[in-house]
Formats: C-alpha cells, structure tokens, sequence
C-alpha cells in the first residue's frame, strides 16, 4: 500500500492517533517517516471507525502534529530469519546493532507466533545436566520446558545463568546443535556485558544471538523483545533444528513496561496496577518453549525474574509461576550465608522432571533421594526454628541430627564453585551421602531395599572430616 | 448509516472484542462470523447504538469495514458420536483436524467439521413408523467407544410422532435415521447428531438428592472428605502445591463412566501429558484404555482468550449431554480462575465498571450459573446420570481470600484446600486437613456403613479428631520442644504422624499406592487407631514410648500402604497380631523388671 497519511490526530505517550484512515489492520505495521528523513515503527494497537491508534515503539519525543508522514505496511510485524542469525546482536526491536548490515532474510515471521496445537507437541522427558547439583539432582531442567530463576536485586541470577549456559549438556545424546537465545529486557548495561563478556570466554558466542533492550531503551521496544527473541528461537529449533536454550532477563521489567504502557492506553488495572491480561500476555510468551512431534529441535525456555522486595506473591512472579513448569528460588538468606548458587530448595520445583528422571533417563534412585532430601531438608527447617526459640542445647537428639545435616548440605550440596561441573553420579553419590548422617529411621520416603543399598553412614563421616580438613 | 437490509459491518477493533455500529440484526449471544476470513465470534452487548462482538479467534489483521456475518442460533456445540476420546479447543474445534489444516500452529479463520462426518456407526433404530417420542427419549443407539454405548434422543424441545424410521445399520452422523412431525403438523428429520447452546443447561426431570461418593481411590479424599456424585468441589492452591495432579489422578481413578478434562488457560505440556497418559492407560473397570471415556477441551492459556471464556460451557454442556444417556460423568476444571480472568480481560476490553481487583462485578453470578448446572438427575427418559465438578482454583499470590476463591467457596460444597508448607515438604496430596472440608458427609454416611464397613464413620471421626488434637499439641511443641509432653501427648503426636505419612499422604507414582479401594482404606484406619489404642494402655501402664517406638511397629504401620497389596487384605489380619505379639511382649519384659 502505497498511500500516505500526513500528520497526526493526536499524541498521547507513546500512543498516536490518524484519523480519515482507511483499510488500516488491525495489529499491522506502520513506517512514521518524520521530516528529517528519520523513521519510526508503529503497530496498530485500535481501530475505531476512522481512526487508528498506534503504538510507536521508539518513542514518541519530537513527533508533532504535522511534521510526519505514516505509511501502512499492510504487514503483523515481522522479523527476517536466516541461519546466520547465531553469533548476531540485535535492539530490542529486532534491528542489527552490531554494525554487520541487514539478515538476508530466508523468510520472514510473525513475531507474535501462532499458539502451539496441543496435539502437535511432544511432551518433554530428556533432562538437560546442568552440572549443579541443587538444580539437576532437585529440579532437574528439561529440554522443552520452561523453569524460571525467581531471584532478587543484587543476588547471583545472572552468574547462576552463566555457569548453567556454560555447563549445560543440552544435546548430549543428539547430533543437533546447541545454541543460546539471549533476550535482555530493561536490564543495565553493565549486566548486559557481564553476559557478552561471559558467553565469549566460555567460546559459544558465536551460537548466540542476543537482543538488547537496555534500561535507558523505549519501553514499548520491550514489550516486543522477547517476541523477537522467540521468533528466532523457533526458527531455529523448528526450522534449523537446533536445540535452543532462551534465557530472558528481567521479566520484571518487561511487565512493568506492559503496565506502563497499558495505563497510557487507559487501560482497567488489575492487581498492583498491572494490566488484567498480563497473565495471558505473560503465557504467549512462556508457552512457546516446548518440542513438536516428528520435529528434531527445542526451545528451553530459562527467564530470569526479579522479585519486587523479594516477595514470591507480587503479580509477576505469581502469573509466571502458574504458567511455567516450575521455578528455581533465590534466596537472600544463603547468599548472604556464602553459599553459591543461594538456591532455595524447598520453593522451587520442576514439573517435568518426575518423567525425565529414573531408570533410563538418570539413575533409578534419582527420585528416592531427592523426594528424601526434601523431605529431611523441610524437617531442618523446622528444628532450626525450634532452636530459635528454645536454644540448640535443649533440642531433642534427631533434631540436633537434622541440623548437623542440614549444615553439611547446605556446605557440601548446594555450596560449588562457578566453575565446578558435577556429574549427576557425584551429586547423587552427594545426596545418600549426606542422608546416611541421619539414622536410617527418619528416612521414611525411602523404600528398604534402596535404603539398603544407599544407606552408608561411615561415607558420611567421611565426608565431614573432608570438609572440615 | 446502516439500515437493515445491508450487511453490517466492523466499526472498531480493539483486541479480541470487535463493535459494529447502527444495526439491529443481531440478537444477544447470537454466533457470527467476523470479517473475510470467517472469524468466529459471540454477540456480548447490545445498544441501540453499538453491537459487541467478542472474537474466539485472533484479530490481527481485521479491518473496518469488513463484512460480519448473522448466523441467526446462538453459540452451540455438536453433541453426537465422536466426542469421545476427541481433544477439543474451546468452542468445539477438533485440534486433531485442525493440525491436519494448518500444522503444528493452529491457524485463524479454519472451518472444520466438529465431528467425523465420514466415519460409519452401527446403528440400533429403536423405533417405528407411529411410535410417539417425547422430549429426551432415545430413538437410537450406537457404539461410540468400545466402553460407551450412544443413545440419539430427540432434543429436549421436540416431541412428535415417527413418519419414518430407517432400518438398522451404518449411518454417518449427517445421515437421517428418523423423521417425526410434531403437534402442530411440521416435520423434523432426526439424524445421529444434535445442536444445543453452550450457556443453556440441558433440561432434566428430576434433580436427585445426592446419596453415593465418586469413589477416587485417594485416601484423603474418600475418607475424610469425599465429594457426591453430582457434587461440586474446589481444589484452590498456589502454584506447585499440585493441583493439576490432583485432578489426573482423580480422572484417572475415579469411578465416573466418562471424565470430561477441560485444560482452561492452562499449559499445553499438561494437555499433551494427559492425551499421551491417559491412552496408554487402561482403565482399571473395563480393561480399555482410558481415553475411550474421555473427552479433552484444551484452550491453553495462549489461545484465544474469548474461546476460553467458552470452553467451561462447552465441557458442561457435553457432560449434560451424557448424563442424558444415564451416565455419571465427572469434570475436571483446570483451572476456574484462568477462565475467570478471561471474564475480566473481556469486562475491561468493554469498558465495564470493575468490582474487586478488577473483575466484573457478576462473577459470582457467572460461576454459580456454571456449578448449578451440576448434580445428580432423573433425565427426560427416565434414567439416572449426574455431572460432578472439580474446580481448580489459582489464587493469586496463594491468598485464599481473593475474589476467585472466595465466591468459589460459597457455591461448592466440597473445599479442598492445598498447602504450600506440605507441597515443600513433599507431601503429597498437600490438600491440607485443617482447612478442608465436605458437606456431603452426612449425605453419604449411610452409604459407608452399608456399603464398606458399620464402623467407618466412627474411625473417620476418630482420625480427624486426632489430627485436630496434633494441630493443637503442635503450637505447644513449636514454642517449648516436644520433651516437656506427657507420654500421652506424645504418643498422640506420633500416632498423628502415622496418619499423615503413613495415610493421607499417597505416592501416585506407586503401581499399589496410587489407587486404593474403600475397604483398604477402611482397613489401613482400622489398623492405625488399634496400634493407637493398644499403646495407649501400654503408656497408662508406664512403658515408655521411647520402648514402643525402638519395636519398629510404627514404621511398619506407615509401610502398609506398600507392603500389602490391594487385593491381599486378609494381610493385615497377620500383621494385627504380629503388632499385638511384639506389644504384649513388651509388656511382659516391663513386668519382669518389675
């Protein structure tokens, strides 16, 4: 389509009004050219009789009422994919800003995507080793799933997703390829950096493809980062059938950015003022992690969310942890303990795991021991609020147990180094180890014959004198 | 201006929710098609001024102007042979025929047949020329799965006198197969299938009281607070604590004849889950797989979210539709909130006065609407079918005290509520005992003294007792330690402790643990309040608990669950008496000291 509209109705934030406006789509594309020759994007956020309401994604600072002219693309909003997007750095927008010119494009997406058919996907059984143990042994990550870090400010996530992208064995089993999706949302340059820096020392930067939108970026261009960033995650999954890991940091701010941008639409607001759809808006992205049946490739899916205070029932780490399948916790209280990575274990969870662990998969005891570690862990925590109040010295000998194990745990366990790569053997060697410092009683979710063979409370010993030497 | 003759069309787009102006031609809640690309879509809102239509499909790329299309019936459903063992979208879509239109991602605007129209049933006529039908009645019979028998039954709003039956044998579901003409002299040709609207509840003769439990085979559930067939139940929860898995096994398990899983907003991977498990499971009553009684609605949450404002009245309208046949069916809501917060995404798209934290204000209307359309009946043809419903709710930020739950409460009478604190510690189910409750308890007391065991009611008052007793014991212990208990006390804390480990909470990975029948259950109670009996006189008689303990009995008792099969229960017999030995040996030793 050819026809230009010159000037506009209205502004209002980031939103623009035409009017005498026909045969616009709504959600399609619009080019805004400004008078000294420079180009904004619009999409089509509301059509009302005549007039057209767009979202302009750069900003609307310096538009007037007559100093542009709007063209429709007749056009969703596209992102050009080819193979040689890996090793690419993109804005938000899904532009080029590493000064390597255009994608020659093989095709052109919708960055929106198209809901996955239920009965098209294949329900996720491999686990990917990460070489942590809390995370493998625990909450063990699935190729295909969706497993958000829950953290907070100024907590080790972005080390945590670092060590997770370096150890990660994603397409160990498989000739397909692995790659990084790496999508940055209000995030500070300095993070930013720390990632670059990080994917280039451990040498996948050229299997990564990064969208930056920064925190001094336009909002609306985040809204529509990570639909970009899975846009080129699916491509070459599905298309280039690769295994792909997306890691997309900060949800918060994307959220944020939605309500910013939903209270200038003068929009209804739900809880805490964020829009009544984020749940639905915040699914269209998780749910497209996942595998297609009969399609080698997958998109894994590892957001990183800050939670506002550190509190897990604020708006957006609630909705996400409806939709993902599961949630890895941070915790203020360990980091500040010394222990890295500060993962919570008792709050966090991976849905998928109960089908991708066990004989065939991990080793048969992997859900004994870690069903037994949580078990007993949860009952340290409460012998360690019993001696809050009535003092060590007066608990009762189990209890006095249970604290001696859920120190070593805590040191031996979920403690490791940023470049130490466990084996799920060792770490699950690890786990009866520090379980046989309990006496064979308390480990009741544990069947006889198991117990039996696992149960080795001199290899306990052992590893306490290790430790302390 | 528009008058009536010409074709109305799109005034404003504004996500799902489309308005046309200056037309009179729609009627509320009328289906329409939107646009060139067919959209479906529902009239929501009338003025004399303004049509509002929402949208089942995405709008992007829609256009002012674009025609939209009256389809003069309001938004209904196909109800024939070939719902079952099917997986639907919200507004009964075949997801199987539509990966064969448009692959891997469901696409916009596919028009395709809700049910197999080519696919041949044998059928039983059982009427003749003459015979007269009434509203209900069954005028022919077919296979559906090889666990299902169908019954055709007139419409509940058509009655009439057969001028022509076909002879038995294959018909498709478009075939004609009877034709009757009514009272007022007009003919109706009947064939395999039937429309009916979504938000309309299908008539019935009689609403019954209810008076026998949907038997889930989950411990905490049948004992202490079981759920009547045609009754309502909420299962509110926070993220993690296991509420989709209590509905699985609760589908899988059960004793309905058909299971009707809507998957509402929720996620794709659980719906995939659910089609791959349950077809490879047999369902333990008739050896078929389960699939075979089971329908899938599957609007995940990044469907269309008008379309999963449908999907609860397309389940329930389903499931009315067998209970006609004189089936019992159970509908697993996964989950009430997500379609709750479609009403409010929609309220707010019409720019509607908000209630609490942004809902409409009729939403407890709307959900009584829908769990009133549950319960036991005498159907128009006379038989006995019930819908029973199990409503999972998502409370934000796992307070029960939001909009959700809180109007969910007041129209259930089965609450189970779960608990993080148990979730994290791997309890499962985490349906929590304090804050639980079922009102059906009396309404199905005499069942379990008929039908299982005189005693049950008693036991089941008795474990709850207990349990209340550890709660309160447990405030104490948590501020002073558990040392400075009487004996007494303590042992009541143990013998808590073998309730929660050893019987409410179920391994459902466990071939054995995953489903136990009533009279195990009975059995396991019986077991755990003799040992609780039993050492009660020994600790009256100074025996320390530490001694009992060191017997091992306890453990033992919290290992039944696995160690004795379902079928060997005359096991537990022996084991009574092994636990009476080992007790009355202790207290032989202590009279020897002595």
């Amino acid at each position: 389509m050819s026809l230009q509209y010159f000037g506009l109705h209205s502004i209002s934030g980031s939103l623009v009004i035409l009017d005498h406006v026909e045969g616009a789509q709504f959600d399609e594309m619009a080019r805004i050219v400004l008078d000294d020759g420079t180009e904004r994007t619009g999409r089509v956020a509301m059509l009302e009789g005549d007039k057209a309401v767009l979202q302009v994604f750069e900003g609307t600072h310096g538009l007037s009422l007559t100093n542009t002219r709007t063209q429709f693309t007749g056009r969703p909003m596209e992102m050009p994919l080819s193979g040689d997007l890996l090793g690419r750095v993109f804005t938000g927008a899904g532009r080029p800003a590493d000064g390597l010119g255009e994608v020659m494009a093989e095709k052109f997406a919708d960055i929106n995507g198209a809901p996955l058919n239920p009965v098209s996907r294949q329900y996720p059984r491999n686990f990917i080793q990460t070489g942590i143990s809390s995370i493998d042994c625990l909450m063990t990550l699935i190729r295909g799933q969706k497993l958000p870090i829950f953290s907070g400010t100024g907590l080790s996530h972005n080390k945590l997703a670092v060590q997770i992208v370096q150890q990660a064995q994603i397409a160990k089993d498989s000739g397909s390829e692995f790659a990084v999706v790496f999508a940055a949302m209000g995030i500070q340059n300095d993070v930013a950096d720390f990632f670059r820096r990080s994917f280039a020392e451990s040498g996948v930067l050229q299997n990564v493809v990064m969208f930056l939108n920064l925190a001094n970026d336009p909002i609306v261009e985040r809204i529509i980062t990570p639909r970009c960033a899975l846009t080129a995650a699916e491509y070459l999954a599905y298309e280039k059938h690769m295994h792909i890991l997306v890691v997309m940091t900060d949800m918060t701010a994307y959220a944020e950015a939605l309500r910013e941008f939903s209270s200038s639409k003068g929009e209804i607001p739900g809880r805490k003022g964020f829009p009544g759809y984020l749940y639905s808006d915040l699914a269209s992205l998780y749910e497209r992690a996942g595998i297609i049946e009969g399609i080698e490739g997958s998109v894994t899916q590892l957001p990183i969310l800050t939670m506002p205070n550190d509190d897990i029932t604020h708006p957006v780490p609630d909705l996400t942890g409806y939709i993902t399948e599961g949630q890895i916790v941070l915790d203020r209280g360990l980091e500040q303990g010394g222990v890295y990575p500060p993962i919570s274990v008792l709050p966090s969870l991976s849905r998928l795991m109960k089908d991708g662990i066990g004989e065939g998969y991990t080793r048969a005891d992997h859900s004994a021991c870690a069903n037994q570690l949580f078990a007993s862990y949860a009952q340290v925590q409460d012998a360690r609020s019993l001696a809050s109040v009535i003092g060590e010295e007066e608990l009762s000998a189990l209890d006095k147990q249970y604290l001696t194990f859920g120190r070593y745990f805590e040191k031996c366990f979920l403690t490791q180094r940023f470049d130490e790569n466990r084996s799920m053997e060792e770490t699950l060697d690890l786990g009866w180890m520090l379980l046989s410092l309990l006496p064979k009683s308390a480990l009741d979710r544990v069947d006889d014959q198991m117990l039996n063979a696992h149960y080795d409370p001199e290899a306990a010993q052992a590893l306490i004198e290790k430790t302390e030497a | 201006m528009q008058t009536q003759n010409q074709q109305p069309v799109i005034y404003s787009v504004n996500g799902p929710v489309v308005k046309i102006r200056n037309t009179n031609v729609f009627s509320m809640m009328e289906m329409v098609y939107v646009g060139q690309r067919r959209l479906i879509g529902e009239v929501i809102g009338l003025t004399d001024l303004e049509t509002t239509i929402q949208v089942y499909e995405s709008t992007s790329g829609l256009q002012t102007g674009e025609p939209v299309e009256p389809t003069g019936a309001p938004m209904s459903v196909t109800l024939g042979p070939g719902i079952l063992t099917n997986i639907f979208d919200g507004i009964e879509r075949p997801l199987r025929a539509l990966e064969q239109a448009s692959g891997a991602f469901i696409g916009d605007g596919l028009a395709v047949p809700v049910l197999n129209e080519e696919k041949e049933y044998d059928v039983d006529i059982k009427v003749t020329k003459g015979t007269v039908l009434q509203p209900g009645e069954a005028y022919a019979s077919c296979q559906e799965t090889s666990a299902i028998l169908h019954l055709c039954m007139v419409p509940p709003n058509l009655s009439g006198k057969v001028t022509y039956a076909a002879p038995d044998g294959k018909y498709r579901i478009h075939d004609e197969i009877v034709r009757i003409v009514d009272a007022a002299g007009k003919e109706h040709s009947l064939t395999l299938c039937q429309k009916w609207p979504i938000r309309r509840a299908r008539p019935a003769a009689k609403r019954l009281a209810p008076s026998r439990p949907m038997i889930t085979g989950q411990r905490v559930l049948d004992t202490l607070f079981p759920i009547a067939r045609g009754g309502t139940a909420a299962i509110p929860g926070g993220f993690g604590t296991g509420k989709t898995m209590t509905q699985h096994q609760i589908a899988k398990w059960c004793d309905a004849d058909i299971i009707v899983y809507i998957g509402c907003g929720e996620r794709g991977n659980e719906m995939t889950q659910v089609l791959e498990e349950f077809t490879a499971l047999k369902d333990p009553r008739t050896g078929k797989s389960l699939m075979e009684r089971t329908v899938l609605i599957a609007n995940t949450s990044n469907m269309p979210v008008a379309a999963r404002e449908a999907s609860i009245y397309t389940g329930i309208t389903l499931a009315e539709y067998y209970r006609d046949m004189g089936y019992h069916i159970a509908i697993m809501a996964d989950s009430t909130s997500r379609w709750a917060e479609a009403l409010r995404e929609i309220s707010g798209r019409l720019e509607e006065m908000p209630a609490e934290e942004g809902y409409p204000a009729y939403l407890p209307s709307r959900l009584s609407e829908f769990y009133e359309r549950t319960g036991a009946y005498e159907t128009l043809n006379g038989r006995e079918g019930s819908v029973t419903v199990i409503g999972a709710v998502s409370p934000q930020g796992s307070d029960f005290s939001e909009p959700v739950t809180q109007n969910t409460r007041r129209f259930v009478r089965c609450f189970w509520g779960l608990d993080k604190a148990l979730a994290y510690a791997r309890h499962y189910p985490a349906i929590n005992w304090t804050m639980s409750y079922s009102e059906y308890l009396d309404d199905l007391a005499r069942y379990y003294e008929s039908k299982v065991d005189p005693k049950f009611n008693e036991y089941r008052t008795e474990i709850s007792a207990l349990l209340k007793e550890e709660q309160s014991l447990m405030d104490i212990v948590r501020l002073i330690g558990s040392d400075v208990l009487p004996e007494d006390q303590k042992l009541v804390i143990e013998i808590a402790r073998l309730i929660r480990v050893g019987f409410l909470q179920q391994n459902a990975y466990h071939a054995e643990d995953t489903y136990v029948p009533l009279d195990k259950q009975f059995r396991m109670m019986e077991l755990i309040l003799h040992v609780f009996h039993r050492t009660k006189e020994l600790i009256a008689e100074h025996i320390p608990l530490e001694a009992i303990r060191e017997s091992g009995i306890f453990e033992t008792v919290i290992k039944v669950k696995y160690d004795i099969p379902n079928r060997q229960l005359e096991r537990f017999d022996t084991l009574t008496q092994q636990i009476d030995g080992i007790l009355d040996g202790l207290r032989r030793k202590k009279k020897e000291v002595l």
